[in-house]
């Protein structure tokens, strides 16, 4: 109340205590559910698990997983779902590698044109759902298997009978946009900081961590817009109004079907960032990439806070929910227990999340 | 008298062979309350439609300050400052209060890739307006599903008189609420019209409307019986109106030259 002229306060305006105010935010179940899973590996994973090499280990799968789960997060917000993301990840990984090997692109070239491929499917996944009124989970659904088993069929054409198209490492040797989609940041840093002896080296001198993967940044970097956009820009109230009530806010003249495919191409572009990344990584394509990492990013998105009804959620929530999933599958290794504990985890965390969500949906609004 | 804002008449709406409106007069002057009192399928809704220019009506005359029009479209509508608030209210209950106020309308900060929401300045005016209209906040990020039916019913007229509303169609506004929360919003019509805000009150509630209207208009199978000033009606002769009109020649003689 910057200038309180008509506003003096008012003595029957209570101030909400800070507790209360931090109860709302829906990111608060990420963060309890991350110091929870931290204290159980603390406990209980090899001390190597928390070196800067272990963190690094466990943010990479985080981070191509938290990359699909922040374009998942904002696109249940605005009320729909993309099962399609984890086929993808393989359907435009494949278009990359095709345009890279087969057709000798550089990456200034491939890598748009690969987004912009995404986009398209993604812009029809999206106008299907707003022109049919069918609901998006079977409209993606259908994509989920479209795109794998096209993603199978072009490899196989590609390749004349292979499931995986090899040789990306060799086509993109010395471009220079390859360093901001694959390989470490900060190298120059982390050398000083082994020189100085600040983090641990091998004994030839080279540190053992060669610097941050670029994904994390990425990852970082994507986390930090969309909750900007979520925040602080009109468009992120459009995407809150159109999940949240979607006749409410086409009468309030928000384009509700616009936006609604905006998100369909933002996440699909996330898809084909991630499969972008993982390519160059790999030095490789093949049929299985992003397999099943639609359900993954979904629940990593719930364990953020966004409701499975739309209109609520964070995307520093999906970041979270995100870094919760890379800690536990690889912690588990740093831990005696068996590694196949982790879909049964999966699932009791995915249920825990959705009842807390219920009740701080309920707490919110007030109701019972 | 001031010239109506909006005078519609004698307005006909037929869907195929379905007559849901056959000659409806109605118009709203600044400053007043008109209230539309009819039963449920008394046509209502088609006319609420008709005047903020989502139907066109098959046959009738609008007129809007004085200039007349064929039929209103939802823009035209729009600038001449008719707005709407529906039943629903186009209030999402897991928005906050000022992310509601201004959906759809965000005032921005900033230019280019940096234009932003600015939630400050719309906190501020959150805040001033319902205060105005008798509303304090605990605070401007408090969710809508937090607010009573009164309050939010108060929340959807302050953002539309805001918005530059000078006609304002009030969709049965009070027939979901409890006593208390109903005089809440009345008060809020009250202080509506004293802006000089042109308020439709449409309700089958009579005894609500005969609390804030100036004046009443019945409207009975798609027809209007007459309107009548604040005075010259009692409750008892419009419910008897709205209910049926039996007593239509008797109250039709009550009602002449008032239109």
């Amino acid at each position: 109340m910057a200038s309180g002229d008509s506003t003096t306060p008012n003595e029957r305006i209570r101030r909400e205590p800070r507790l209360a105010r931090l109860m709302r935010r829906p990111e608060l179940g990420a963060l309890a559910g991350l110091s929870l899973v931290t204290v159980f590996f603390l406990a209980t994973a090899d001390a190597s698990m928390f070196t800067l090499a272990g963190v690094m280990n466990f943010l990479t799968p985080a981070a191509q997983l938290g990359i699909l789960a922040i374009g998942a997060a904002l696109l249940m917000i605005g009320g729909e779902f993309d099962l399609s993301i984890g086929s993808m990840v393989a359907f435009a990984g494949m278009i990359f590698a095709a345009l890279v090997v087969n057709l000798g692109l550089p990456l200034a070239v491939a890598i748009p044109a690969t987004l912009v491929f995404a986009a398209m499917v993604g812009g029809i996944n999206g106008q299907l759902t707003v022109r049919t009124g069918l609901p998006s989970f079977i409209v993606t659904l259908a994509f989920l298997f479209i795109l794998r088993g096209l993603t199978l069929v072009g490899l196989k054409w590609l390749t004349g009978g292979s499931t995986q198209l090899r040789g990306v490492r060799d086509a993109v040797a010395g471009d220079f946009l390859a360093p901001l989609f694959s390989g470490h940041a900060f190298k120059c840093l982390f050398r000083s900081l082994a020189d100085a002896g600040m983090i641990e080296k091998f004994r030839s001198g080279v540190p053992k961590v060669p610097g941050v993967p670029v994904e994390i940044l990425w990852f970082i970097v994507i986390a930090l817009t969309a909750t900007w956009i979520l925040l602080r820009t009109p468009a992120g109230n459009w995407i809150f109004a159109c999940g949240g009530d979607k006749k409410a806010a086409a009468n309030s003249g928000v384009a509700v079907d616009r936006v609604k495919t905006a998100l369909f191409v933002v996440t699909a572009c996330a898809g084909a960032l991630v499969a972008i990344m993982t390519v160059l990584d790999a030095g490789s394509i093949d049929a299985r990439r992003g397999f099943q990492k639609e359900f993954e990013a979904i629940i990593a998105a719930v364990i953020g806070g966004c409701l499975l009804t739309g209109g609520y959620g964070s995307a520093i929530g999906a970041f979270f929910g995100a870094i919760i999933f890379g800690m536990v599958v690889i912690g588990l290794t740093y831990t005696s227990i068996d590694q196949d504990w982790f879909q049964v985890f999966l699932g009791g965390m995915l249920l825990i999340a959705v009842v807390f969500n219920n009740v701080i949906r309920k707490r919110v609004t007030g109701g019972g | 008298m001031s010239e109506p804002i909006i005078h519609l008449e004698n307005i006909k709406k037929h869907f195929g062979n379905v007559i849901a409106l056959n000659g409806v007069t109605f118009d709203v002057r600044a400053g007043e309350c008109n209230c539309l009192l009819g039963d449920n399928g008394a046509g209502k809704s088609t006319f609420i439609k008709i005047m903020s220019g989502v139907y066109k009506p098959s046959q009738g005359r609008i007129s809007i300050n004085g200039r007349k029009t064929r039929f209103l479209g939802r823009r035209e509508a729009m600038q001449a400052g008719i707005a709407t608030v529906f039943q629903d209210l186009a209030m999402i209950p897991l928005m906050s209060v000022t992310r509601n106020f201004f959906m759809g309308r965000e005032p921005t900060k900033g230019r280019g890739p940096f234009k932003r929401f600015d939630l400050a300045r719309a906190n501020r005016v959150c805040v001033e307006e319902m205060g105005k209209m008798g509303i304090a906040l605990r605070s401007p990020d408090q969710v809508v599903g937090t607010l009573s039916g009164g309050e939010r019913q108060t929340a959807a007229i302050a953002r539309a008189v805001y918005f530059g509303a000078k006609v304002l169609i009030l969709d049965e506004p009070t027939s979901a609420l409890g006593v208390r929360q109903t005089s809440k919003v009345l008060a809020t019509i009250d202080k509506v019209r004293k802006q000089g805000v042109g308020v439709v009150f449409i309700s089958h509630n009579v005894r609500d409307a005969m609390a804030v209207g100036d004046r009443f208009t019945v409207l009975n199978h798609g027809k209007t019986l007459g309107t009548a000033a604040r005075g010259e009606i009692t409750a008892n002769e419009l419910q008897d109106m709205m209910a049926g009109g039996q007593e239509l020649a008797e109250l039709e003689g009550l009602l002449s030259g008032t239109v």
